[in-house]
């Protein structure tokens, strides 16, 4: 049969009954709504609990840790069957902290197609001096440039300008914590001492605000030439190199190669914070489940309304058979409205739903905790937009199919002999 | 000699339910061309079963039944939709008109089921179809906007639409008023008599029937006289 003459036959059952055919639309409009709304929320609020994390935490870090050596230099002794070397009490040794050629493994990483970018790291034990009291803390010594580009630094910068490490000479950005308890302001002048017993005057020109209590008590941010200066190291000194990739989910696999590659010890995000990816995937199905309960009370809505339209067009139904329409056109009709319901349901539910999302992104959301977050953080992700959409027109599907199965086996003689 | 356009071989029908009664017995005629027959009977001798039967929509029955010398028994529920939109008319008691449509597209229906003419020529042949049944002036009014000899008359148009082989009614006067009924049977006779429309008409009523090129007259599930 024409499809034209299937919509056309659909389109005026539909506006028949346009009230009911109006209140199945509204329950499908409200359930995508509300599944936009949900899922852009509960992932934004994700992203953000993600971002606190992920934004700060290189895919790959390459650095040495302090170990014992694997192969004790007694082993190197060859032994018989019935000998065998019994070694206590084994110690790390005083290694390098340092990475080994450090530049070259930077410039190497830096051609690799699959890095999204390469950031080294100075890190500096410390203590903050405040009158008699010192404080400990590390100083991160980093390229603020890089730093912004790979790791969205600026946003945890309430205060202050990254970019000032740089250019002003012996300058600090202190973490809020610190900060705090030392009573300094931007433009104060706060006395670190290194490890090594120096003490120096540093310049704080801004504030790093994380977001966890911990970190911004102790970490604080300094040029790579500030750092290694405190160390008195010389300017090949680099603890850590930060990698980013493309792909976060390469990170397990290339870290190892990496570390083969640089016999350097690699770490990747992933075994890093484990916890985060969990909470994340419980928090989206979660979601996923509300929507979709949402929807399936929405498609026993459209399979109520259609079952009774199919009651009341039963001698319509029968007249389109007696008249030579089949079983399949008929279906098809039934199956015609329950889509369409679905579908304009489906795209009003779109629209309402990103304006909802839009408004949840107004409402106002300050937390001490994340500086940078004004208002409740709402995800626009289209992946959510387009399976709501998915679903809306599946549900109306199923919800529709039932009823349309029974209209197209409507028997035309008994409705007609039965008048 | 016109052509068969309608045979029935043997069909009988049994119902199962509550029991098994047999209400068809070895029925067995055919309809020629241009014949304007009508099935007489007491209520419940089976005359409106073996119309069903005859019309494709009751597929339960043995016997062999041809429809334009093709065997239509055993054909598939599409197939028969086809052959019912092709070559059959139906005019029933109520109009069953649908109540969504105006009477031009309640006409056009079928035609628009059949797709083998464009919409513009669909709706010329239906506007046609009005003009002879005389209601040409409410082709765009909706159904419940007309009176019951109306309703019936577009009933026709709309059983007319496709040119079908045979045109079967079950009870078509019943429902209307003497001069309703009189227009109805008005409009059956110059069909056939001007347009050769072949015709299969129920009726219990005897003065219709009388009317009629030839009468099939049933009793207890028998055809007794034809």
């Amino acid at each position: 049969m024409k499809i034209n003459l299937t919509i056309t036959i659909a389109k005026s059952l539909l506006l028949a009954r346009w009230k009911q055919t109006l209140i199945a639309a509204i329950g499908v409009t409200f359930s995508i709504t509300m599944f936009i709304t949900l899922l852009g929320f509960m992932n934004g609020l994700n992203e953000l609990l993600d971002g606190l994390v992920v934004n700060r935490t290189p895919h790959i870090r390459l650095y040495n840790e302090i170990k014992p050596s694997k192969k004790q230099p007694i082993e190197q002794l060859k032994t018989s069957d019935i000998q065998h070397h019994f070694i206590h009490s084994i110690k790390p040794n005083l290694g390098r902290t340092n990475i080994y050629n450090s530049l070259a493994i930077i410039e190497a990483l830096k051609h690799k197609k699959e890095i999204l970018g390469v950031a080294p790291k100075v890190t500096a034990q410390v203590f903050y001096n405040v009158g008699s009291v010192d404080i400990t803390g590390v100083i991160n010594g980093i390229d603020p440039e890089v730093e912004k580009k790979l790791f969205v630094f600026d946003d945890y910068i309430p205060a202050g300008n990254s970019m000032y490490i740089k250019n002003i000479p012996n300058s600090i950005i202190l973490g809020k914590g610190a900060a705090d308890k030392m009573m300094v302001g931007i433009g104060d002048n706060v006395q670190v001492t290194t490890s090594k017993g120096e003490r120096v005057s540093l310049k704080v020109v801004g504030f790093f605000q994380s977001g966890i209590q911990d970190i911004d008590k102790v970490q604080s941010y300094c040029s790579i030439a500030t750092t290694q200066k405190l160390l008195g190291v010389d300017n090949n000194y680099i603890t850590d190199i930060q990698i980013k990739l493309h792909d976060i989910n390469q990170a397990p696999l290339l870290a190892k190669k990496y570390g083969e590659i640089f016999e350097i010890d690699a770490l990747d995000i992933q075994t890093a914070n484990a916890q985060f990816e969990t909470g994340s995937s419980v928090r989206t199905t979660i979601s996923f489940a509300v929507g979709i309960t949402l929807l399936i009370v929405a498609g026993f809505g459209i399979y109520n309304i259609l079952n009774m339209m199919i009651y009341e067009k039963m001698d319509s139904i029968a007249i389109l058979k007696a008249t030579g329409f089949s079983g399949q056109d008929v279906r098809n009709v039934f199956l015609t409205i329950a889509l369409s319901i679905g579908f304009f349901g489906g795209i009003f539910g779109l629209i309402f739903g990103f304006s909802l999302s839009a408004l949840v992104d107004q409402i106002p959301f300050n937390t001490p905790a994340l500086p940078t977050v004004k208002t409740y953080p709402v995800s626009y992700n289209p992946f959510y937009y387009f399976i709501g959409c998915t679903f809306a027109i599946i549900t109306t599907y199923f919800a529709g199919l039932f009823p349309a199965r029974k209209a197209s086996k409507i028997d035309p003689v008994i409705i007609i002999r039965g008048k | 000699m016109s052509p068969i356009v309608l045979q029935a071989k043997n069909i009988s029908k049994e119902f199962h339910d509550p029991t098994t009664i047999q209400v068809l017995f070895d029925i067995d005629f055919s309809i020629r061309r241009g014949e304007f027959v009508s099935v007489t009977g007491k209520s419940g001798c089976g005359k409106s079963t073996l119309l069903y039967i005859l019309s494709t929509m009751d597929t339960d029955y043995s016997g062999e039944l041809f429809i334009d010398n093709q065997l239509v028994t055993g054909k598939k529920e599409k197939e028969l939709a086809k052959i019912r939109n092709e070559k059959i008319g139906f005019v029933f008691q109520f109009h069953y008109l649908l109540n969504e449509f105006n009477v031009l597209r309640n006409v056009m229906l079928p035609g628009l089921k059949l797709n083998q003419l464009t919409q513009e020529e669909i709706e010329f042949r239906a506007m046609e179809k009005l003009k002879i049944l005389g209601i040409e002036k409410e082709a765009l009014k909706m159904p419940n906007q007309l009176s019951g000899g109306q309703k019936q008359r577009v009933a026709i148009a709309r059983s007319l639409i496709n040119d079908p082989l045979i045109i079967m009614g079950d009870e078509p006067t019943g429902n209307l008023d003497k001069k309703n009924s009189n227009i109805v049977f008005d409009v059956f006779k110059e069909l056939t008599h001007t347009m050769n429309q072949t015709l299969l008409i129920v009726t219990h009523d005897q003065e219709f029937a009388n009317n009629t090129d030839r009468i099939i007259d049933m009793e207890d599930g028998r055809i007794i006289s034809s």
